[in-house]
């Protein structure tokens, strides 16, 4: 069954056309990883389900519910879709523990006790209950991400859009963090990520969609995107990150 | 982290390359001994002229002035070290020991340039008592008298009371317009187009007229006008009131550049959570921007304290106009200089109190620097 569709959404900064007609659906327990060059728009389409971008045409329904063009209830919409940023984007005069149950202590109306006692049960989950009482910037970037992570997740989204969070972290913290990922994958939490890590993605990814220049060029199982994949931009795509060493 | 990688790169090649020999030392080490000496004896000439002054002074008062004497010598001191130094660098140079005769040149050129700094400042302060000295001290006299600062003192530091109400009652009245001009400017959308520019002439204007002119115009224009609530009003809260609508302009500008200076991503990231366009300005955003601005801010509330000097213009007697009439009557300018040291004085606990919080809240949230 359909929980996330995308529907030739398109999407204009000024003149730059960047969304060109992306239609994309996700199933309930889906994990769909976005892959594709710098600048093809995987940001931007995720920035668009989470209606952080206003789209200029097409449509965007969450669980049979359109969330897209005016008169949404956003603020609704996002407490349904979770998201985690490439630069974690944790609040810097916050500590941890606040960072977690804001939402749900302002937004979602949980008393404080129970909200501090789910987030510290997910803080303990990603390794980071002692770090409660600590802010961001005294964390490394791979402590940040999975607070980041537990953040998004503390008022049970249905689905969790990442985007590219693996990207600033030094490469022997990146494993932390998809270990999380791929555990909630396992869970059966809905996911759409935008990664460059081609090896994780075709291990967790049910459905592979390679974007180019604004348009879902290919889309397939990991196996078939990553070893025959139809089109040549793909291919030439594939070719460079295997020699840049990252598959 | 990439400082010392690169770091390391360039000493890791500087070993095999030739190293780079010395700089020299002995020129800078003779001019940091001349300024040296041309100073202390400047600063000599000046604190005899100020014994000369003084006529017959105290014993322990010729024991300061030698004491003073002694320490625009000092320094004489590093200069005289650069010399060492500098005879160090020339043997290690000899005995072609690189490393070691580098080292010896930049401690060397070092002591010599702390003498310079010392001698310069030495030099500036010799200037200043030869100001306060010259004219056989009618300088002095005119401004510091010790019995016109005994008769003056309680009377003007009754009326500085009425300053620092006006400063605190308009800094808090300010703190919150500011921010809301603020926010008005920065209202998103059509709908918040008209607040938006009605903050833009706000700012504009009042950022523009002298705040003399401002308290002039409310002071005596609201009770001219009749007013109603205004016009009743004392003039002690009509000038927090002119002070307020001056120093809200700048500090909406504060308020507006430390808002603006908040990276998206924190919009974005609060926004994802569901969290309202005012919510997020409430709990993310303002919180975050006020840290930023806490200096800058200091610089207003300063500057608004200071202007409550003219607060005479409206029949208010302050610190100032007080002063002036005492002055007046003595014909020498004492009482003046007492506000102006209480306005320093009120000034610079504010001044430590930022430094402290901000350092507070840095060891508090452990950002490094
Ligand atoms: N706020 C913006 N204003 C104007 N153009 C933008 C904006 N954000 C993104 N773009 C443009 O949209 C295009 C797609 O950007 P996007 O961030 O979605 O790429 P991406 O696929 O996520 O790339 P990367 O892998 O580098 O993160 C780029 O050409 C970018 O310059
Ligand atoms: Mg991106």
């Amino acid at each position: 069954m359909t929980f996330l569709e995308i529907h030739d959404v398109h999407k204009h900064y000024g003149d730059h056309h960047v969304l060109q007609g992306v239609t994309l659906e996700v199933a309930r327990h889906e994990v769909v990883c976005l892959i594709g060059a710098s600048g093809s728009g995987k940001s931007t389409l995720l920035r668009c389900i989470n209606a952080l971008e206003p789209i200029q045409q097409g449509e965007i329904s969450v669980d049979g519910d359109v969330v897209s063009g005016q008169g949404v209830d956003v603020n609704r919409l996002r407490r349904n879709v979770g998201m985690v940023f490439q630069s974690y984007n944790l609040f810097p005069h916050m500590s941890v523990l606040r960072n977690v149950t804001l939402a749900p202590v302002k937004v979602g109306g949980v008393p404080k006790a129970e909200a501090e006692e789910r987030a510290l049960a997910l803080l303990d989950r990603v390794g980071m209950r002692d770090k409660a009482h600590a802010y961001p910037d005294a964390l490394s970037g791979g402590q940040q991400q999975r607070v980041a992570i537990v953040r998004a997740l503390v008022s049970n989204p249905q689905v969790l859009l990442l985007d590219e969070i693996t990207a600033a972290l030094d490469p022997e913290l990146v494993g932390d963090v998809l270990a999380i990922v791929r555990e909630l994958a396992q869970d059966g939490l809905t996911m759409l990520l935008a990664t460059h890590e081609m090896g994780f993605a075709r291990e967790v990814a049910s459905q592979v969609c390679f974007l180019h220049e604004g348009r879902i060029l290919e889309r397939g199982a990991p196996a078939q995107i990553f070893e025959d994949p139809h089109e040549e931009r793909t291919r030439q795509f594939l070719s460079r990150v295997i020699a840049s060493g990252r598959l | 982290m990439n400082d010392t990688l690169t770091g390391s790169a360039r000493s890791a090649e500087g070993a095999r390359a030739t190293p780079t020999p010395p700089r020299p030392v002995l020129p800078v080490a003779v001019l940091a001994l001349l300024v040296a000496v041309v100073c202390a004896g400047a600063a000599a000439l000046a604190l005899w002229s100020l014994h000369q002054m003084l006529g017959n002074p105290a014993a322990w008062v010729v024991a300061l002035l030698a004491a003073l004497a002694v320490t625009a010598l000092l320094p004489v001191v590093p200069a005289v070290r650069a010399f060492g130094h500098a005879r160090s660098r020339a043997r290690l140079l000899a005995e072609n020991r690189m490393a070691a005769a580098r080292h010896e040149a930049a401690t060397g050129r070092e002591h010599a340039h702390t003498a310079m700094g010392y001698a310069l400042a030495v030099l500036i302060c010799a200037g200043l008592i030869w100001f306060a000295t010259a004219n056989d001290g009618a300088i002095t006299e005119t401004f510091l008298r010790w019995e016109f600062l005994k008769s003056s003192f309680a009377d003007v530091l009754a009326a500085f009371v009425v300053n620092v109400e006006v400063a605190i009652g308009a800094q808090l009245l300010v703190l919150v317009v500011g921010l809301l001009v603020a926010v008005m400017r920065l209202l998103p959308g059509r709908a918040g187009r008209p607040l938006r520019w009605l903050a833009i002439a706000y700012v504009d204007t009042f950022r523009a007229i002298p705040s003399i002119i401002v308290l002039y115009l409310v002071g005596f224009g609201l009770k001219l006008a009749e007013v109603p609530v205004f016009r009743d009003l004392s003039p002690i809260w009509l000038a927090i009131l002119a002070l307020t609508l001056t120093y809200s302009a700048y500090v909406a500008e504060v308020y507006r550049a430390g808002i603006e200076s908040i990276h998206p991503s924190q919009w974005a990231a609060a926004r994802s959570l569901g969290l309202s366009y005012g919510m997020t300005l409430r709990t993310v955003i303002v919180p975050q921007a006020v840290r930023r601005i806490v200096p800058p801010l200091l610089n207003d509330f300063i500057g608004l304290q200071k202007d409550t000097a003219l607060i005479g213009v409206m029949g208010v007697t302050d610190a100032f106009t007080q002063s002036r009439l005492t002055a007046s009557n003595v014909f020498n300018l004492t009482p003046v200089i007492v506000v102006a040291v209480l306005f320093v004085i009120i000034t610079i606990p504010q001044a430590r109190f930022v430094d402290r919080l901000l350092t507070k809240e840095q060891s508090r949230t452990g950002r490094s620097s």
